[in-house]
């Protein structure tokens, strides 16, 4: 058995008790949400919350976390099972309901940061609607335009604000070409290192 | 008006008049993406409220494109 002591050995002492009593919210358990979950969960958040309604195919395996024994599972349970394989010590809400203005609050009202990683442009606006509507001084961090591969520096970061936006705000998805893993994990893991950053920042939130 | 009146939209300097409203700053921009979110001197302004959102002189408008994809 590893002690939470052994698991959390060698953390920055100047971030990481922010990163434990932080409760942060991810929209969507996909291509972005799956990989943002992975590496908040082993940086040391100390809850996540997750809401997806999805359930796992052989299409998401090109680039979210998932394996080929979870397809027909419900993402947000399988996602869970496999971040709890190399993090015992995290707190996970799982809610597996589509995102809507009327069940938003009940989902997202107690995070302290909120990670945009839905599919629709629509569903994202939605979220920034809701969000900006409901907490004007809490942190949203949105992606904007992961189509392809390679690039690398056209993938940046622009401040709105308490809105924060990553991608390269200009590729369209081509309908019949899915995501590619490396950059949809690029924009994902920009996401999620900016949430640790705000966070840590953040003192007393 | 006079020569001093302008807005921003996105950094770029307009010509201010009295009775303009958001929906007007995505006209002389030609923005024409259909997702957008809008910003004005740092609020959220809802998609509902782009025809009857005035906007004041010398606005810092921020039109923001959301893309699909996660």
């Amino acid at each position: 058995m590893i002690s939470r002591e052994e698991y959390f050995s060698k953390r920055d002492p100047s971030a990481f008790p922010f990163w434990q009593k932080a409760t942060v919210g991810i929209a969507g358990a996909g291509g972005l949400g799956s990989n943002i979950a992975f590496s908040l969960a082993r940086a040391g958040i100390g809850t996540l919350i997750i809401a997806d309604y999805d359930i796992v195919t052989l299409e998401n395996l090109n680039r979210q976390q998932y394996t080929i024994a979870q397809i027909g599972k419900l993402k947000v349970e399988a996602l869970a099972e496999n971040i709890q394989s190399f993090n015992p010590f995290i707190n996970l809400v799982l809610h597996p309901v589509k995102i809507t203005p009327a069940n938003f609050n009940a989902i997202f009202g107690t995070t302290d940061l909120l990670l945009e990683a839905l599919d629709e442009a629509e569903q994202k606006e939605m979220l920034i609607s809701c969000w900006t509507s409901n907490y004007p001084n809490k942190h949203l961090i949105v992606a904007s335009g992961l189509a392809g591969y390679g690039k690398n520096e056209s993938i940046h970061t622009e401040h709105y604000g308490f809105l924060h936006l990553v991608g390269d705000m200009k590729s369209e998805l081509n309908a019949e070409i899915s995501p590619v893993a490396t950059r949809v994990a690029v924009v994902a893991n920009m996401q999620a290192n900016l949430a640790l950053e705000l966070l840590s920042e953040t003192k007393g939130m | 008006m006079t020569d001093k009146s302008v807005f921003f939209v996105n950094g770029n300097k307009l010509p201010w008049k009295e009775g303009l409203v958001v929906a007007d700053a995505l006209k002389m921009t030609n923005y024409t993406f259909k997702m957008l979110v809008i910003k004005m001197n740092g609020e959220l302004i809802k998609r509902e409220n782009w025809q009857t959102t005035p906007i004041p002189e010398n606005a810092d408008i921020k039109v923001i494109h959301l893309i699909s994809g996660g």
